[in-house]
């Protein structure tokens, strides 16, 4: 399947080619006019014309189609040097080629047999069935997993993106390709690659990014938005243009496509709301055993099981804090999508780094969580911000933040959909309960990406609607706005405008601590109302008794109840509703959201305790073992 | 260089088996369990000994001819086993203790992965490493 050389490019870069495979590492390569004119063009091919390496991409997508081994592949990759520079540059792919060629007429990969005639490396294009190829996420991660090479410039993606966002044409392109080889088998290659692994958490691929399933819909559509030279019969991969252009439009959070061990937005969103409903507090633990449960239920065998917990229990404890859950989490998706469990846990997903990379956004679920569980544990999630390694200065600014993006949870929440895990349809309605709080986690991450400096796809639609830092006046329209009538409509709508409100005016406490009291009143009841008693209602700074007097006995009744549940003191909702008037029909209303109230947060005291002697009482246990052992051991000797 | 490591609980089969090389591994699935006899022994002849690491470790257990074998408890019975080829003599009894440190540690380490059931054969990779890790160093 040789195509004929294109000729234009090919005089141009002949030269080129030659005066850089000479130069190549004092090696003089002598390169026929074929040779030339057709390793110019697979170059040109591999890279765009104003880079000067080539894609890994779709130099790896080449040197598959060179039909050899995955090993081989591996040494000719070592012996070109571009292992050793980093990149492919036009030497290294020249002599790539001829060590191709040379593989293939069944020499040795070595410098020496390149110095040899040699006829023009084969490759078996690729077809562009991409339905059939890719038709399963796993096939489609294989794919990815190909990307791999030493590094892969992001630039190349983006310039290849270029190339991509052409509109979706039906395949014109249509490679003249001879069938490929069976998915399976292709899979099996690429992920023998090996490169993602040996790379595993330094490669700048992305594979486990979420946008596989919507990747899988648009490889029909970018088939065959050729990278390259159009003419040209074989066809880049066009998952991987699928891909990075995937991911140069939405482009999220990470700085590299395509490895799979890394968590994206989106999915550490989705993660740490199963980490809510398995354990509310996300500062504390989920035990062995919960954790074996959840993880269970995605019905992997019990060995995985077993070594992804190992993999992911740094600490070796036998519980999994947020991060640790998380990574178990990702490993659990990743092997549900096909992935190969690696023997040690890759570097993004480790626990500092994802506490690191998660700061900001878990900071805020503390301070939300504070907020809104009215626990004594507030407390603690300030610790826990403050142990975060970072400056409890930034928890105005997170709360600030709080309020963006409420859209990409339920960004997140689609993006569900495309895993085929069990666990979500299951835990879906959890997480679409904790909707109001946990889209403020996604606003903070999507927040966090941006400081990463990336480029969010969409971004979030930012505080505006809700005047996260606003004076307490716009607040106090809303709310009279809002106050009665709305408050029973707040539960419906996901995304409204609303709710976040009040949960913003929770989160604002530490800038507006001293204004309106009142507002979190009608707020925080119809957030009561709204969410399983996750809504805080610390909404009354126990430091304020002479403004509850102000208010209908109904809040008065309200607040001495609340006030000892709140120790969070500075972090309370400050904005409270000037609503100057409490309408005396919701009194009763008021009342049993009070006294709704309450018992939620006694349960949640009563939980918190139970597992605080939970804990102590298996401490005791542990003595009692000790000791009845000690008493074995003195026991008076038998003889045997 | 002659390693084998076993650990087994009170019932005594073994949990985990590995020797380097792997030649004549039925020869010291037989020592090792002959020299379970033996940790008992030592165990129920403890005394008034408290329970920590020195008492944990048993020492050497009984010299053979071609190698020598040692025990190590812990505070749930589950005994360590190890033989040592005798002519390895740079092997010094700190340097058992610390490998039998290492072997407990990763035992604990498997014990708090909720997916091990105690009892069951241990097929943590991680052990894997480290016991192997620990007999290349040895040999």
């Amino acid at each position: 399947m040789e195509q004929g050389p294109a000729g234009g490019p090919a005089a141009a870069a002949g030269a080129a080619a030659a005066a850089a495979a000479a130069g190549t590492g004092g090696l003089l390569l002598a390169l026929s006019e074929s040779e030339q004119q057709r390793y110019s063009e697979l170059f040109s091919r591999c890279c765009p014309p104003p880079e000067a390496a080539a894609g890994g991409s779709s130099v790896g997508e080449l040197f598959r189609a060179s039909q050899l081994p995955p090993d081989t592949l591996h040494q000719i990759t070592e012996v070109c040097g571009a292992k050793r520079v980093g990149y492919f540059g036009p030497a290294q792919f020249y002599i790539a080629l001829k060590l191709i060629a040379a593989a293939q007429s069944g020499f040795p990969v070595r410098i020496e047999s390149i110095k040899n005639e040699l006829p023009l490396p084969q490759f078996m294009p690729l077809k562009n069935d991409s339905e059939v190829r890719y038709g399963t996420p796993a096939e489609l991660h294989g794919v990815k997993f190909q990307v791999p090479h030493a590094t892969l410039e992001k630039n190349s993606y983006k310039r290849a993106d270029e190339g991509d966002k052409q509109e979706p044409k039906s395949p014109p392109m249509s490679p003249i390709c001879s069938p490929p080889a069976s998915p399976s088998t292709y899979q099996r290659i690429s992920l023998s690659y090996g490169y993602g692994k040996s790379r595993s958490g330094l490669e700048q691929q992305h594979g486990g990014r979420i946008k596989i399933g919507i990747c899988t819909l648009r490889v029909n559509l970018d088939v065959s938005s050729a990278l390259l030279a159009p003419a040209c019969g074989w066809c880049q991969c066009p998952s991987l243009q699928s891909l990075s252009a995937e991911r140069e439009q939405q482009d999220s959070s990470a700085h590299y496509s395509d490895d799979p061990w890394r968590i994206t937005e989106e999915q550490r969103d989705y993660y740490i709301n199963q980490f809510r409903s398995l354990q509310p507090d996300l500062n504390s633990f989920i035990s062995g055993s919960v954790a074996k449960n959840f993880f269970t239920k995605s019905k992997l065998p019990i060995p995985e099981l077993s070594h992804i917990w190992e993999l992911s229990d740094v600490d070796c404890d036998g519980a999994l804090t947020l991060p640790e859950f998380c990574a178990a989490f990702h490993l659990v998706v990743a092997r549900k999508n096909g992935y190969q469990l690696p023997e040690t846990l890759p570097e993004t997903l480790l626990p500092e780094y994802l506490q690191a990379a998660s700061l900001k956004p878990m900071r805020d679920c503390a301070l939300f969580d504070s907020y809104s569980e009215s626990l004594p544990g507030g407390q603690q999630t300030w610790d826990f911000s403050r142990t975060e390694k970072t400056s409890t200065e930034e928890v105005p600014e997170n709360s600030a933040v709080l309020q963006d993006g409420k859209k990409d949870d339920k960004q997140g929440i689609e993006i569900n959909n495309f895993f085929f895990f069990p666990i979500l349809t299951a835990q879906e309605s959890n997480a679409l309960k904790a909707r109001p709080r946990s889209r403020s986690y996604s606003s903070t991450s999507i927040e966090d990406a941006m400081k990463k400096g990336e480029e969010p796809p969409t971004p979030p639609p930012r505080p505006q609607k809700s005047h996260s830092r606003a004076s307490s006046l716009d607040l106090n329209k809303i709310f009279q706005q809002n106050t009665q009538a709305v408050r029973s409509g707040w539960l419906p709508p996901p995304p409204p405008a609303l709710p976040p409100r009040p949960s913003a005016s929770q989160t604002e406490q530490p800038s507006e601590v001293e204004l309106h009291p009142q507002m979190n009143r009608p707020p925080s009841q119809a957030e009561e109302n709204s969410s399983a008693k996750k809504e805080v209602v610390l909404s009354q700074p126990p430091s304020k008794p002479a403004r509850r007097k102000l208010r209908t006995e109904t809040q008065g009744l309200e607040t001495p109840e609340l006030s000892p549940t709140i120790n969070v003191t500075s972090s309370l909702p400050a904005v409270k509703p000037h609503l100057p008037v409490q309408k005396q029909s919701s009194k009763q209303k008021r009342a049993i959201q009070t006294a709704i109230r309450k018992n939620k947060e006694a349960n949640a005291v009563l939980a918190r305790l139970n597992s605080e002697l939970q804990q102590q009482l298996k401490e005791v246990h542990k003595e009692r073992i000790a000791l009845e052992t000690q008493l074995e051991q003195l026991r008076p000797v038998t003889v045997l | 260089v002659l390693v084998s490591v076993v650990c087994s609980p009170p019932q005594n089969y073994p949990l985990y088996i590995r020797s380097v090389p792997t030649e004549n591994q039925l020869k010291f699935h037989y020592t090792v369990h002959t020299s379970l006899d033996v940790v008992d022994e030592k165990i129920s002849a403890m005394g008034k000994a408290l329970v920590d690491q020195r008492e944990l470790y048993l020492g050497l257990l009984y010299p053979t001819e071609d190698y020598k074998v040692y025990g190590y408890v812990t505070n749930s019975k589950v005994k360590f086993v190890m033989v040592v080829d005798s002519s390895n003599t740079a092997l010094r009894d700190n340097e058992i203790r610390s490998m039998f440190r290492k072997l407990h540690n990763s035992y604990t380490d498997i014990m708090c992965n909720p997916f091990y059931n105690p009892g069951d054969r241990i097929h943590s990779r991680a052990f894997d490493n480290m016991v192997n890790s620990m007999m290349m160093q040895v040999c």
